[in-house]
């Protein structure tokens, strides 16, 4: 296969034991690829289950059948059955996600939280930081903050450094929750730019974009969650 | 940041086969295994007497198992059933390629000897005779321990807990072992206190790549440190998996009340 995200019938249902069991199933029968180069956007409404098969691609949540194939270092990995020490080798070289939300590190300054993916990755401390700094530039945050920590930010600020730390990485899989959410125009066109040159680089994404202009913008092609609603 | 090479190096560095601990008729540890490799670090994790301070005894050797064994792979390469080596290997293992950071700093800390002689005592364990270089290096730890250099003659009594706590990791780690025991490392401590514990070993593990075991009932310090997690309750690892999967994605009612017992941030 060329495709970088080999999704085949995969199923996720959660048990909720403390509420007297009760089975609430999220997708089933999840099935789509995505090639080098493409933004697949995930649709459907809240609550159909885009971010739980983000997290699924991403190894966080565990199907409970189907696969999840990811093409690492020129193999194929199935994440549904993989070891926790595949997952985060995968993790550390093939996948990115951005979360809506910068999980800080306390006491990080916002220019190391940037450059870390690349650091991991073994390129030195000096150009990774030098490679952060150009991102936070183009993504607006005033060079007199790199210094702080980003926990005190507004939440705007925190999401663009949040983008920053994964865009910055030269990993072949990118996966986007919602990476606008809270940005103005201007941002936003930064946004799109970024994943424009993802794109150009053979980078797959797989996306969940609210806003109709930025999804019209990115999108290759769109995958309808809601076909894969679980029969309960 | 986890170094790479040592996270593919496919040789685990400690291995639990079936681990069983029984007191009298009380089964404390039923049937534990799993392998750690190098650079990686486990969070035991459940509440008082699930049996996650028996399994660690049996882990790092101070407590013979009813039944399985643990081998771990010394800095020669070879792997050694920890129950066949002698008690003066064990203890140089102990000085030399492990640590144990316990909850309370007393017990780890030699309390009324100053924090270099603490620091300077694993050093001269293992050999280490040059006073100068051996205080430069006690120096050297306590300053990336965040302690103030001007304390070094000053005894750990005189020391908050917080510092306690920091000058015991600094002890541990001053002979670059590879593996290092963590019981409730950030325990008795004020939240703010912890915080900087917490950022502090972060950072330390994953410069030094250690492969750390670490016992906590608290799920927050299991996510800020680990990679991996295994749930206990009753002596039996009752789920186990990536940190982030199982906090995120809990299967056994028991670890989906402890993931909805934490208060929100």
């Amino acid at each position: 296969m060329n495709a970088m995200i080999e999704i085949a019938d995969a199923k996720k249902t959660f048990t909720m034991h403390l509420q007297g069991g009760i089975e609430l199933p999220v997708v089933s029968g999840v099935t789509f690829d995505v090639n080098p180069g493409e933004c697949v956007v995930l649709s459907g409404p809240s609550g159909a289950g885009k971010s739980s098969i983000l997290k699924m691609i991403f190894g966080n949540y565990r199907c409970d059948s189907g696969r999840i194939g990811i093409r690492h270092r020129g193999a194929v990995i199935d994440l549904a059955t993989a070891e926790p020490r595949q997952v985060l080798n995968v993790r550390r070289s093939t996948i990115g996600y951005v979360s809506q939300f910068l999980r800080a590190v306390p006491r990080v300054a916002t220019i190391d939280v940037v450059a870390e993916p690349l650091i991991v990755n073994g390129v030195s401390r000096a150009d990774a930081q030098a490679r952060a700094g150009e991102l936070l530039h183009r993504l607006n945050i005033p060079e007199r903050l790199w210094q702080l920590p980003p926990a005190t930010f507004s939440g705007g600020e925190q999401q663009r450094v949040n983008i920053a730390r994964g865009f910055i990485s030269d990993l072949p899989i990118l996966l986007l929750d919602e990476p606008t959410a809270s940005l103005d125009a201007a941002n936003r066109a930064v946004v799109v730019a970024l994943v424009a040159e993802k794109k150009r680089q053979g980078v797959a994404m797989v996306a969940i974009v609210h806003d109709d202009e930025i999804r019209h913008l990115i999108a290759d092609r769109i995958v309808d969650v809601t076909s894969f609603a679980a029969a309960a | 940041m986890v170094d790479q090479a040592a996270l593919e190096n496919d040789e685990p560095l400690l291995v639990a086969a079936s681990l069983s601990k029984s007191f009298g008729r009380i089964a404390a540890c039923r049937d534990v295994s799993f392998a750690l490799y190098p650079g990686e670090v486990l969070a035991i994790v459940g509440e008082s007497g699930s049996g996650k301070s028996t399994l660690l005894q049996m882990l790092s050797g101070q407590l013979t198992p009813s039944a399985g064994h643990v081998s771990y792979r010394m800095r020669d390469g070879i792997t050694r059933d920890l129950t066949t080596l002698g008690e003066a290997e064990r203890r140089f293992l102990f000085r030399t390629d492990w640590g144990f950071v316990h909850q309370d700093p007393a017990q780890g800390l030699r309390m009324a000897v100053s924090a270099g002689a603490n620091v300077g005592e694993r050093l001269m364990a293992v050999g280490w005779n040059h006073y100068g270089r051996i205080r430069d290096t006690a120096s050297d730890w306590l300053t990336r321990v965040e302690i103030d250099v001007a304390r070094i003659d000053d005894a750990p009594r005189t020391y908050s807990g917080g510092m306690r706590q920091r000058l015991q990791i600094a002890r541990n780690l001053v002979t670059e072992p590879r593996l290092v025991f963590m019981d409730e490392p950030t325990g008795g401590l004020d939240v703010s206190v912890q915080a900087r514990l917490l950022d502090l070993l972060r950072s330390l593990v994953a410069e030094l790549n250690l492969a750390v075991i670490i016992v906590t009932h608290d799920l927050a310090v299991a996510r800020l440190l680990s990679h991996r997690v295994m749930v206990m309750k009753g002596g039996r690892v009752i789920e186990t998996g990536l940190t982030d999967q199982v906090l995120d994605d809990p299967r056994e009612p028991y670890t989906q009340l402890l993931v909805s017992s934490i208060l929100p941030p």
